[in-house]
């Protein structure tokens, strides 16, 4: 028993991680209906950043605390431009186009981040600097033990989550993105700056997937500029899970598939941990398609 | 009808000529080895790409899990090969048909999906096989198998893609071809005029894994060693973006897509990353300016154009071969 909870908190820390990069899916795909397959990516963007700020600003001499928040605030402003710039050049000119152009669109620009970054920094892992030191602490007496860095993921997680339904249900911006994904067309009419709401929605994504890429460096200990494939597509498979578009759904989804993924582990099939999330994907396309939170759209004749 | 078999005719009497001409080039050793494995992997690609054009570009579902089928194929005619001694056309027969079998096992559960759905679909599906092949002892696990005979010869290349692109023209161009293009055009209407959507859907599915498996069969025998990792889904975008360039929905589009990024990719062998760097520009430049590909036949795709936006005056025609 205690095994099994143990592996739980170990999988809500995974899980949490997929969580992030899957709002950032949920949000794109929303508003505008696209997987955006370059979002793991930027993820791996992300995560390259906070490395690099986090060694510049650990050299400076600052304490460790502020050496994570600022490499946090760093990447995900850096990544949130990011987000932005793809969204300008390469999805905005495709706005009236098929949906499977801007798919494709999206696979090459997933393309282009990845080889740019073996072209700048070298195919090989880089290590991440421990910025925390690693704390174990014992729960409740038990053999049940949490890390320092778990607690940090977590409580992460819960502070960007706070922060993302607050924009999305109390501010100006928020309310136009709800309308946009609602109905983009009604919402244009009604005066909506389209296009900067989705820009808007962009920067977000992205912003959180780059807090995803520094906890995941931090959790590892090691990035390189392919490892935001499988977590990008783990990301979709939680989004899918929880239902595409909502924001709760991709928390739920994220946390659960985090779990499913370390318990898989844990019974000793960790080759075959990938494929579950997959066979997982798979399942509830074929029973649910519109995911545990989604709602049902029927399509119009 | 009949200037339709007077231009099949003719296109079959320029193959064998090609055909000739290049055997004529192998034997008095003009091509070395690098060029003879190139052209091998244009004709491989040419199976794969047409046969996914079936799949995306003709029926319009949209699929991203080729790789899959075409891993099936090459185990599958590997181990054949390999440990029961089967002459090597068999194995490759039998390897389409046991990666057909495939198509229909994912055809039949996914066809509830459509659009989005379904490539990510495919996708998993892709993936889960990569993932048991990696799991299997008997396979090699993740290192795969080695010592592949070598049985790949340009006539045996040469006429699988040919009769690929014979099959699958023909096919588009029969009732259940039409069939398979109005799904394209309108899911809803084709089923309100009596079309089976389920059984065409199936039909197209496990149609383009039987070749993707017989090209996946050839690749292994060309290149002695498979691995799970060479069947992932960059493979099976490498195989989409073929189709893409040429034009979807057009078979002439996926074999000259084929042929061009195949000498492309291999021009650029000695710079990996400029080369996927370059190959990532093209797409997105592609999508941007020209999406309907080298040779689109500038068909709708209504399933996948967004609510509310302008059809582009793009026409669809009858024929999309």
């Amino acid at each position: 028993m205690e095994y099994f909870i143990q592996q739980l908190i170990n999988g809500i820390s995974v899980g949490s991680i997929y969580a992030l990069i899957a709002l950032g899916y949920t949000m794109v795909y929303g508003i505008i209906k696209l997987i955006n397959f370059a979002h793991g990516d930027v993820f791996m963007v992300g995560s390259f950043i906070g490395l690099y700020s986090a060694r510049y600003l650990a050299n400076a001499g600052l304490p460790p605390v502020v050496v994570l928040l600022l490499s946090l605030v760093i990447s995900m402003t850096v990544s949130a431009l990011l987000g932005i710039s793809i969204e300008r050049l390469a999805y905005k000119p495709l706005r009236k186009a098929s949906r499977i152009a801007v798919l494709i669109t999206a696979i090459g620009v997933s393309f282009l981040l990845e080889y740019t970054g073996v072209a700048i920094v070298g195919p090989q892992a880089k290590g991440f600097p421990e910025i925390l030191n690693k704390q174990q602490y014992n729960l409740f007496g038990t053999s049940i033990q949490v890390d320092s860095n778990q607690i940090m993921i977590l409580g992460t997680t819960v502070v960007l989550m706070i922060i993302l339904q607050y924009i999305v249900h109390r501010t100006k911006i928020g309310k136009a993105m709800r309308a946009v994904s609602y109905d983009m067309e009604a919402a244009r009419l009604m005066g909506v700056n389209v296009d900067r709401t989705i820009s808007a929605t962009f920067a977000i994504g992205s912003a959180l997937a780059a807090a995803a890429g520094v906890i995941f460096g931090m959790t590892y200990n090691s990035v390189d500029p392919m490892m935001g494939v499988l977590p990008g597509l783990k990301a979709f498979v939680a989004a899918v899970l929880g239902g595409i578009g909502s924001i709760p759904g991709a928390l739920v989804g994220g946390l659960l598939l985090g779990t499913v993924e370390t318990e898989v582990s844990s019974l000793g099939y960790s080759s075959w941990r990938d494929g579950v999330a997959f066979a997982v994907l798979i399942l509830i396309l074929i029973f649910k398609p519109s995911g545990l939170f989604g709602k049902n759209v029927r399509e119009k004749v | 009808m009949k200037k339709l078999n007077k231009s099949f005719w003719i296109g079959i009497v320029l193959a064998l000529v090609l055909y000739g001409i290049i055997q004529v080039l192998l034997t008095t050793g003009i091509f070395d080895d690098v060029m003879q494995s190139t052209l091998f992997l244009i004709c491989i690609n040419i199976m794969l790409a047409v046969s996914l054009n079936l799949i995306n570009g003709i029926t319009g579902q949209f699929s991203i899990g080729h790789a899959g089928f075409m891993s099936v194929g090459a185990y599958v005619s590997a181990i054949l090969t390999l440990n029961f001694d089967v002459p090597f056309i068999l194995a490759l027969i039998i390897a389409g048909v046991v990666a057909a079998c495939f198509g229909i096992l994912i055809g039949i559960p996914t066809l509830r999906l459509n659009g989005d759905y379904l490539a990510i679909a495919t996708l998993g599906f892709g993936e889960i096989i990569r993932i048991v092949m990696l799991n299997t002892e008997y396979v090699g696990g993740a290192s795969g198998l080695s010592g592949i005979p070598n049985k790949t010869t340009w006539t045996i290349v040469f006429l699988f893609t040919l009769v690929t692109i014979v099959v699958i023209t023909n096919f588009i161009r029969s009732t259940h071809g039409r069939a398979c293009i109005a799904i394209r055009e309108n899911e809803i209407a084709a089923e309100a005029m009596g079309i089976n959507t389920t059984l065409y859907k199936v039909i197209a599915f496990s149609l383009g894994a039987l070749f993707a498996g017989m090209a996946g069969g050839l690749s292994a025998h060309t290149f002695y060693v498979i691995n799970p990792g060479s069947f992932n889904f960059l493979k099976s975008f490498e195989i989409l973006v073929m189709v893409v360039l040429g034009g979807l929905g057009s078979t002439a589009g996926a074999v000259v897509g084929a042929i061009v990024l195949t000498v492309l990719f291999t021009v650029l062998q000695d710079y990996p990353e400029m080369r996927m760097i370059l190959y990532s520009v093209i797409l997105i430049l592609m999508m941007i300016f020209r999406p309907k590909g080298l040779l689109g036949t500038g068909i709708s795709f209504k399933k996948f154009a967004k609510k509310g936006a302008q059809s582009d005056g793009s026409i669809s025609k009858g024929s999309a071969s």
